[in-house]
């Protein structure tokens, strides 16, 4: 069975995160990691790969310096991968990402496509309906599991409440919640294979795509300004020495709570 | 006045909060493919009601659902088309934006009349303004985004009539489970919600958040370390893998306030936390704080509002 893995680099959500001057993500800081659902998109499949054989392949759109990423993935096990890279990309919409990602998925022959829920930068959570949209194939997302048995598929589909049991045939597209899986670190043998192992990288053009279709100006989403979210006003703190309990029964009665 | 056209899922908080912010853009038009959803767009302020009648939808995953919403869309032609932030929500409008080739923002906290929506990125730490320079407004709102008002009116009902095709067959809803919901309220829909973390140690232990819950008449919630750990059931997780929430009353014990959890919880009007690191994030957003042991402090809290109800 081959899979391709989508994965996006992305700032670390656990730091502090900026826009550029043209209200972009900015990207040129250091803290630039593998979006941190999609890494158990990658661990999902390996352990597909483990189970079935064949091979996986990780898709990129980003810039020069996602390469890093890509090593992770190839580390982590993946045998290689597709690195789209453009500066035309720039500012692009999630639209023109999702023509990106089709025109390339379509270079290849793959039987599931497993996606990050939702990247943990912009974190739309509709990469996967783009996509299956765009190329008529099935998308079962929001797994919390995955089941492959010859070519059907099945997928537990996260809810706030419960789940539903997703059934669909291969070709399919799936994503992936945190719930899934505990992706698996690098070893170092692995991350010395990871070296040899092959990553091809195109331009949008190489994919046949007009580099006007995409980028900010074919964007059909215009950010027009940003701000930091003002600062809650500061609240009383107490330090609990044997009333703090019965502070907080206070201001709860306080503010009508009880 | 202008056309909005709204899906309406069920008869949630959420559903009728899209109502309420889409009523004060325009001149509603609901989409609702069951009574319960109907009748809520009528009592909150819809001018008409699409009522869509389609045999075995429900037993195939969002793409019919997506077919029936493009081609009312195509038929409207609305000005605006609002959806709710849910995972469905999400999935049918990034359907319709490619069919219909029109951009979309997902996520909004706000809209004006003139189509520019509030984002709020980075897990809430920064609001940004946007806006589709092309097309119709296609957007889903956020959860809180705006608070649910009743404003009753008798909508006329069209009555639509799908059928499901072939394609649109491709992946089966086999089951559907409902884990029980208990007597609490609901996580996402409550007015107060109490929550714990790793500082609540133990899954027996997580009984004195519900003992303070229960006090107060909330729902439980959890952080991902609490849930991962196995203190709480996953659905109870409250943050940006998690549900996210806008009580009146947010109450956080033995929880840090990583960025993850507080993407979905500050929003919440009040909030309240108990945590024995006075350097703890959670105290620069907390409206009231108690620097202490959870054990201590929780306990003492829950006995005196026991005592005052
Ligand atoms: C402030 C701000 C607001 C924005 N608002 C909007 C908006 O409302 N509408 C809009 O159309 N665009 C918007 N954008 C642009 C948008 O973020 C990008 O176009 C992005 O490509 C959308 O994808 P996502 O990361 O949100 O994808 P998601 O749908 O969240 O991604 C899900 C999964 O798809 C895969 N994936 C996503 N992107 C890639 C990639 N580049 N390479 C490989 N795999 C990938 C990953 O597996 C990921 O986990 C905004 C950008 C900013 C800075
Ligand atoms: C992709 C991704 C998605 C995520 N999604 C979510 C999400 O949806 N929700 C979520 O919550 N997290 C999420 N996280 C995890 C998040 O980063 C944090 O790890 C998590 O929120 C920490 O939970 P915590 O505050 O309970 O634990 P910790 O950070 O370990 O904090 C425990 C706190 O308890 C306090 N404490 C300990 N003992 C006591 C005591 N006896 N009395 C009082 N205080 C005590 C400590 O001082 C400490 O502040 C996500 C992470 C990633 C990477």
């Amino acid at each position: 069975m081959n899979i391709v893995v989508l994965v996006k680099q992305v700032p670390d959500s656990g730091l502090a995160r900026q826009l550029d001057a043209q209200l972009r993500v900015d990207r040129n800081g250091a803290n630039n990691v593998m979006g941190e659902l999609d890494e158990y998109a990658v661990e999902a499949a390996l352990q597909l790969k483990e189970a079935h054989g064949g091979e996986v392949t990780i898709l990129t759109l980003g810039p020069d310096q996602a390469t890093e990423t890509i090593r992770k993935t190839l580390a982590m096990g993946a045998d290689k991968a597709l690195h789209i890279s453009d500066e035309s990309v720039a500012g692009s919409d999630a639209l023109a990402t999702s023509k990106i990602l089709a025109a390339a998925l379509g270079r290849f022959e793959w039987d599931l496509v497993i996606a990050g829920a939702e990247s943990t930068d912009s974190g739309m959570g509709i990469m996967p309906h783009l996509l299956a949209a765009r190329t008529g194939v099935a998308a079962a997302t929001g797994a919390r599991k995955i089941d492959v048995d010859g070519t059907a598929v099945n997928v537990e589909h996260q809810r706030d409440n419960g789940y539903d049991v997703l059934t669909t045939q291969l070709p399919a597209i799936v994503s992936v919640w945190d719930t899934i899986n505990t992706p698996r670190y690098p070893s170092l043998k692995g991350i010395m294979a990871a070296k040899r192992k092959p990553i091809e990288t195109l331009t949008v053009g190489d994919l046949g795509i007009d580099a006007a279709e995409v980028g900010a100006a074919a964007a059909a989403t215009e950010v027009l300004e940003a701000a930091d979210r003002p600062p809650r006003s500061a609240g009383q703190i107490v330090t609990d020495e044997g009333e703090g309990g019965r502070a907080l029964a206070e201001f709860l009665a306080a503010e009508k709570f009880v | 006045m202008t056309d909005i056209l709204v899906y309406v899922p069920d008869s949630g908080k959420h559903a009728a909060e899209v109502l309420t912010l889409a009523r004060s853009l325009g001149d509603v038009s609901a989409i609702a493919f069951d009574d319960a959803a109907a009748s809520l767009a009528s009592e909150y302020g819809a001018a008409k009601v699409y009522r869509v009648n389609a045999a075995g939808i429900d037993d195939y995953f969002v793409a019919p659902k997506a077919t029936v919403l493009t081609d009312l869309a195509r038929q409207v032609s609305p000005s605006v088309f609002l959806l709710p932030s849910t995972d469905e929500g999400k999935a049918l409008a990034a359907r319709v934006a490619v069919v219909l080739d029109n951009g979309l923002l997902t996520d909004v906290t706000g809209l004006e009349t003139d189509g520019t929506a509030r984002q709020d990125i980075f897990a809430g730490a920064i609001i940004a303004k946007s806006k589709l320079a092309k097309g119709f407004t296609l957007a889903t709102v956020a959860t809180g985004a705006t608070a649910a008002a009743p404003a009753p009116a008798e909508a006329p009902v069209e009555t639509v009539e799908a059928t499901v095709s072939e394609d649109d067959q491709r992946v089966k809803v086999a089951e559907s489970i409902d884990e029980p919901a208990g007597d609490r309220p609901g996580l996402a829909e409550a007015d107060v919600v109490v929550s714990g973390g790793r500082g609540v140690g133990s899954a027996d232990d997580f009984a004195l958040i519900e003992r303070v819950a229960d006090a107060l008449g909330g729902a439980v919630g959890a952080s991902r370390a609490a849930t991962d750990a196995g203190y709480y059931p996953h659905k109870f997780q409250v943050g940006q893998t998690g549900t996210t929430v806008s009580p009146q009353l947010y109450l956080a014990a033995g929880i840090s306030g990583a960025i993850q959890h507080r993407a979905g919880m500050q929003t919440s009007r009040v909030i309240v936390a108990v945590n024995k690191d006075a350097d703890a994030p959670i105290f620069g957003m907390a409206d009231f704080g108690v620097v202490g042991d959870l054990f201590q402090v929780l306990p003492q809290a829950a006995e005196e509002i026991e005592k005052r109800k």
